[in-house]
């Protein structure tokens, strides 16, 4: 149905953000960090179980040293970035708000490095041998769910995948990480697609879709995507290209029913950055320690692109980026209109972190609750065709009933509708709690 | 003219005395024979249908005790002479419950707890915890944006500098309040205790000290000075509620705890709503 | 920009401290609309029809239009002074600004100053603040406003100054010199009102409706050359405002095509077959508060559907009803009555007209959204 007169693909509503603050960072180079004198590693950096630590404090570990273990299926191992000396598990500021474990390890500069895995032929290699790098490596989705990929990568028996999707859409505005990384490493990303759609067992209908704001990686995609049975696909810009359901319902014309996952309409989706790090895994034999990073806003000095360790401390990537001219009102890990607001800069770069963003005081919306004037915006930009408007009058009079029958369990929480939102009512945070409210009631049944 | 006026008021007539005749007619067809005394038990009760007898109503409430599943005393609401009165008009016993209180655990107003963050959305307890843990450093104290004082029904519960605080000559321990608070910081506990500890933070003392003035630091004191009425489990000192015999405001004196934390409700109603500048020093 | 970075110092970089850091929830970017700029532009495009109302009924217009607005915004103002709710802001969003004048552009052009007063308070209080002010209220202030003072004072609210340039053109419109100054005349629907009605299949009897309903006098109307409500006359003033909110996307262009449609397909079905009982759709079109009232108040946001579909229902309907009333109903006209009753049904169309939601199968037929 998307195949129709419509030159770029791309789903039903959604929304146009005003400023996309892209230009800031798109035209910098990925750059990489030098070494710290710290690094605070976090432990919880999947969904799922988070790993079990397998070093001690005092023990010296080589880079790309397993320091923490998958605790199950659901699980990823997590390497050190650096070879140093283990402090020991600290609590620092996590992601969410609430305060995380994390392992601390002071660098030696020695530049210490475990030997790697042997690299593997992707053409050739078993589909399993390759899955079983993936999970070694601790991959996750990089987007910011972070669930692992490898567990992302073998769907049950029953179900039945045929399409593998790499998200290149990038549509939060101000990130320019996966466009930087697409642009100067296409090739990782095309053999990193290959790979995956290698394990699934898809040879034809691997896909790349880039939003046309991009049309400079799309182009240098293009020169080899053939070669690696890749096809990439341009899509229109617009907010939220790059959430899973709307990706997979603008290139395949399906819809993920409600509730289900991607596998539920045949499909897979990884992250461009993901991609690049199955290359790594699985040609050169290193573990995921290391990603690119979009150190952005107006405030920052020299925003630009760096490929940050994980665990760096974020007020040192705002160091790299020349600090800032004046007191940020907003620091946000991820994009402007998914990622999540902290309270201090201590907090470390994980694996999922695709920005740091800092917004002035002024920048920063201010939610004041105003009067629904039922003008109809959240409804026209709402990507699941939910009607926001509802949802957050039935939750501000604690009728989650309702909000369950206006279906808010299917809110991705992209914030399109608090975005467009004239009287600036904190609609996201209204469905927030609803689902929140919804599963603990369903829990206790 | 006359004709036309009386036509009107026959018809009329004629028509509400049809339709009397129709609804008479189906109330006997389909009466239901009910107990008179559910309706004389819902009328001695005091119909603030608040729930706290986990009934769906006082009506309810009626029913399971005529119908003998609830004795008269666990209506949390009712006093003794009204929960007598049920009694007596039954020819049963009352029963027993425990008269209980809410009482909120935490002293953190704006002026001892260190806010941390600037916080900006929805002005409500639950939904700010969604948001990076609440705007107070502590986070296991009372959030301090009144969901508790928005479902209580009896309006007991008043916000004084972002703090909760239960009126406990209007509370009648109904236990809404407490199923509300996300943080598990409001309590029922007997209606003749007068002290309590105001802190719920299961935190190391120093930790607890870095976000709030008047947490409990664990010291042990008020455990040392009366073990038969106070405990502490981990860091935080509990009020032994199910002893023998319950603090006094003596006692409380006699702990002199070092933060505060220990206090008489009275004492500690006083302190927020009468004296900013005390808790300010 | 590489190179800059490099160049900083160490001790020059300015490391932020965190002091001012704000948590909220995500989106953390705001679009820059506003209540306020909505009402301001919505304001911007009833100037349009204001001004042709001043143009063709001199300055008293005027004077009407800057009475029932402000009289308006000072209802909102003791209201929520009275109420304890912020004064300043509710002011400032403009929505009472919005609702006074498009009632005094409901007002015929000669109103005693106590009628825009009268009409203020029943729209601001009684329309609107009674149901918990902006956004809440199910019935368009304005409309409320707008039946309370036909009902209350129909003499005042059916007597039409006669427009400039109307001159003595057409006796058809029956003026006459009242006691005062003014020169009234009469709409061209209350005409139609007086004039026998025949029913049956007398298809002749269209010369009835031959004095006011030919192509010349259609012309005259469609610039607004007729009596009537100062913002209702003027159609070219009322179709540039309503381009305007269609641009700015502050109305459904589904509510006025298909109110205008229904309206216009309804009337032309009963003239085809009856001529005799009303006249010709364009008639119908160009005359009344139809427009008017298509593009500026059954539009209004709060009180109509939120999607796409329940906004052709709802539009539907209003044609429909107000087809019906002028046709076969005793008052001329029907717009605010139509409108008023359509806002009534407006949670029910609601209900029907819910979305798919994205991934759930479509909804089988009798199984309607809850």
């Amino acid at each position: 149905m998307n195949k129709s007169s419509r030159s770029v693909m791309t789903f039903k509503n959604g929304i146009h953000p005003v400023y996309h603050g892209k230009e800031l960072s798109e035209s910098a180079e990925i750059r990489t960090a030098p070494l710290l004198a710290r690094y605070t590693v976090p432990l919880a950096q999947n969904a799922g179980k988070p790993p079990e630590v397998a070093v001690n404090a005092g023990d010296h570990v080589k880079k790309y040293q397993l320091i923490a273990r998958a605790s199950g299926f659901v699980s990823a191992n997590l390497h050190s970035p650096v070879s140093g000396t283990i402090k020991g598990l600290i609590e620092v500021p996590g992601p969410m708000g609430v305060p995380a474990q994390a392992i601390e390890i002071i660098p030696d500069g020695l530049g210490e490095e475990e030997e790697p895995l042997p690299a593997m032929d992707w053409r050739t290699a078993d589909p399993k041998a390759l899955l079983e790098r993936i999970a070694q490596c601790g991959l996750v989705g990089m987007g910011g769910a972070s669930f692992p990929t490898h567990v992302k990568l073998s769907p049950p028996p029953d179900k039945k995948v045929d399409t593998l999707i790499l998200n290149g859409a990038e549509c939060e505005p101000f990130l320019t990480a996966d466009h930087r990384l697409m642009l100067e490493d296409p090739e990782s990303v095309l053999i990193g697609a290959a790979v995956m759609g290698r394990i699934l067992g898809i040879g034809d209908r691997v896909f790349i879709g880039v939003e046309m704001n991009k049309i400079d990686a799309i182009h240098r995609l293009n020169e080899k995507a053939e070669e690696y049975g890749v096809k990439i696909i341009p899509l229109k810009v617009q907010y939220p290209q790059g959430s899973e359901k709307q990706l997979i319902n603008a290139i395949t014309g399906r819809e993920v029913p409600a509730g289900g996952l991607p596998m539920d309409a045949r499909c897979v989706v990884q992250n461009t950055g993901t991609a690049a790090a199955v290359t790594d895994a699985v040609l050169r034999g290193r573990p995921l320690v290391e990603r690119v990073v979009t150190v952005t806003g107006s405030v920052v000095r020299t925003p630009g692109n760096w490929k940050l360790l994980i665990g760096t401390p974020v007020i040192e990537a705002v160091k790299l980026a020349g600090g800032v001219t004046e007191e940020p009102g907003k620091l946000i890990l991820g994009g402007p209109m998914m990622g999540f607001a902290q309270k201090s800069f201590d907090v470390p770069v994980s694996k999922n972190t695709s920005g740091i963003l800092l917004l002035p005081q002024d920048q920063a919306v201010n939610y004041r609750s105003g009067n629904c004037i039922r003008c109809g915006r959240c409804v026209q930009g709402c990507p699941m065709h939910l009607m926001p408007c509802a949802i957050a009058a039935a939750v501000e009079s604690y009728r989650f009933d309702l909000a369950k029958k206006l279906h808010v369990m299917d809110c991705l929480e992209c914030g399109a509708c608090a975005y467009v939102c004239p009287a600036k009512r904190p609609l996201v945070q209204h469905n927030r709690r609803a689902k929140a409210e919804i599963r603990r009631q369903t829990a206790k049944k | 003219m006359l004709t036309t006026t009386l036509a009107s008021v026959a018809v009329m007539g004629c028509l509400g005395l049809f339709l009397g005749l129709v609804i008479g007619f189906f109330a006997k067809l389909f009466k239901v024979a009910s107990d008179s005394r559910g309706d004389l038990v819902t009328e001695l009760l005091p119909g603030a249908n608040c729930g706290g007898c986990a009934k769906a109503g006082c009506s309810d409430f009626a029913k399971s005790v005529v119908s003998g599943e609830n004795p008269p005393g666990k209506c949390p609401v009712s006093s003794a002479e009204q929960v007598n009165a049920i009694a007596r008009a039954l020819g049963i016993d009352a029963g027993g419950g425990f008269k209980k209180r809410a009482v909120v655990r935490c002293g953190g107003d704006i002026h001892q707890v260190a806010r941390r963050v600037n916080y900006n959305g929805v002005l409500d307890c639950v939904s700010a915890g969604l948001i990076a843990g609440g705007p107070k450093g502590c986070r296991y104290g009372c959030v301090g944006m009144g969901s508790c004082a928005a479902v209580c029904p009896f309006g007991a519960i008043e916000i004084v500098n972002n703090l909760a605080i239960v009126h406990p000559e209007i509370c009648v321990g109904c236990g809404k309040c407490a199923a509300a608070c996300p943080r598990g910081v409001i309590e029922l506990v007997p209606i003749e205790s007068t002290v309590h500890v105001y802190c719920n933070s299961p935190e190391k003392g120093p930790e607890k000290r870095k976000n709030c003035k008047v947490s409990c630091l664990g010291c042990r004191k008020c455990e040392k000075a009366f073990p038969e009425k106070f405990k502490v489990e981990g860091f935080l000192a509990h009020v032994r509620y199910d002893a023998e015999v319950l603090p006094t405001a003596g006692d409380v004196e006699a702990v002199k705890c070092p933060t505060g934390a220990l206090l008489t409700a009275s004492r500690h109603k006083e302190i927020e709503t009468n004296d900013p500048e005390f808790s300010n020093e | 920009m590489d190179e800059t970075s490099k160049n900083i110092p160490e001790s020059d970089i300015k490391l932020p401290t965190g002091e001012k850091l704000v948590v909220s929830s995500s989106p953390h970017l705001s679009s820059p609309e506003r209540t306020s700029k909505i009402m301001g532009r919505v304001l911007i495009a009833l100037a349009f029809p204001a001004a042709a109302g001043i143009w063709y009924f001199g300055l008293r217009a005027a004077w009407v239009i800057l009475l029932t607005t402000v009289f308006c915004v000072a209802a909102e103002a003791v209201w929520c002074k009275l109420a304890g709710k912020p004064v300043k802001a509710t002011i400032l969003d403009g929505s009472a600004a919005v609702t006074g004048v498009i009632l005094a552009l409901n007002l015929p052009p000669h109103v005693p100053f106590y009628v825009p007063l009268i009409g203020a308070v029943l729209a601001i209080w009684i329309g609107k603040q009674i149901f918990g002010g902006l956004g809440h209220n199910p019935f368009n202030p304005a409309v409320v406003a707008r039946v309370g003072l036909l009902i209350a004072l129909p003499a005042i609210m059916t007597t039409w100054p006669a427009p400039r340039g109307m001159g003595g053109t057409y006796p058809e419109l029956k003026q006459f010199k009242t006691s005062v100054d003014a020169v009234t005349c009469a709409t061209p629907l209350s005409i139609v009102g007086t004039l026998p009605k025949i029913t049956g299949h007398d298809f002749y009897a269209e010369s009835n409706f031959r004095k006011i309903d030919s192509p010349e006098l259609i012309r005259k109307y469609f610039i607004g050359c007729k009596g009537g409500s100062i913002g209702e006359t003027c159609i070219p003033a009322i179709l540039l405002g309503a381009v305007l909110l269609v641009c700015f996307n502050l109305i459904n262009w589904r509510v006025p095509i298909c109110y205008a449609g229904t309206v216009a397909i309804i009337t032309g079905v009963v003239n085809y077959f009856c001529p005799g009982v009303t006249p010709s759709p364009l008639f119908h079109l160009v005359t009344g508060g139809l427009m008017f009232a298509a593009v500026f108040m059954a539009t209004d946001m709060v009180t109509c559907p939120i999607t796409g579909t329940g906004c052709v229902i709802f539009a539907v309907g209003c044609g429909v009803l107000t087809s019906v009333i002028r046709i076969w109903g005793n008052y001329p006209e029907g717009v605010s009555f139509s409108i008023l009753f359509m806002n009534a049904l407006v949670p029910l169309i609601d209900r029907v007209s819910a979305l798919r939601p994205f991934g759930h199968a479509p909804k089988k037929s009798g199984e309607a959204a809850k």
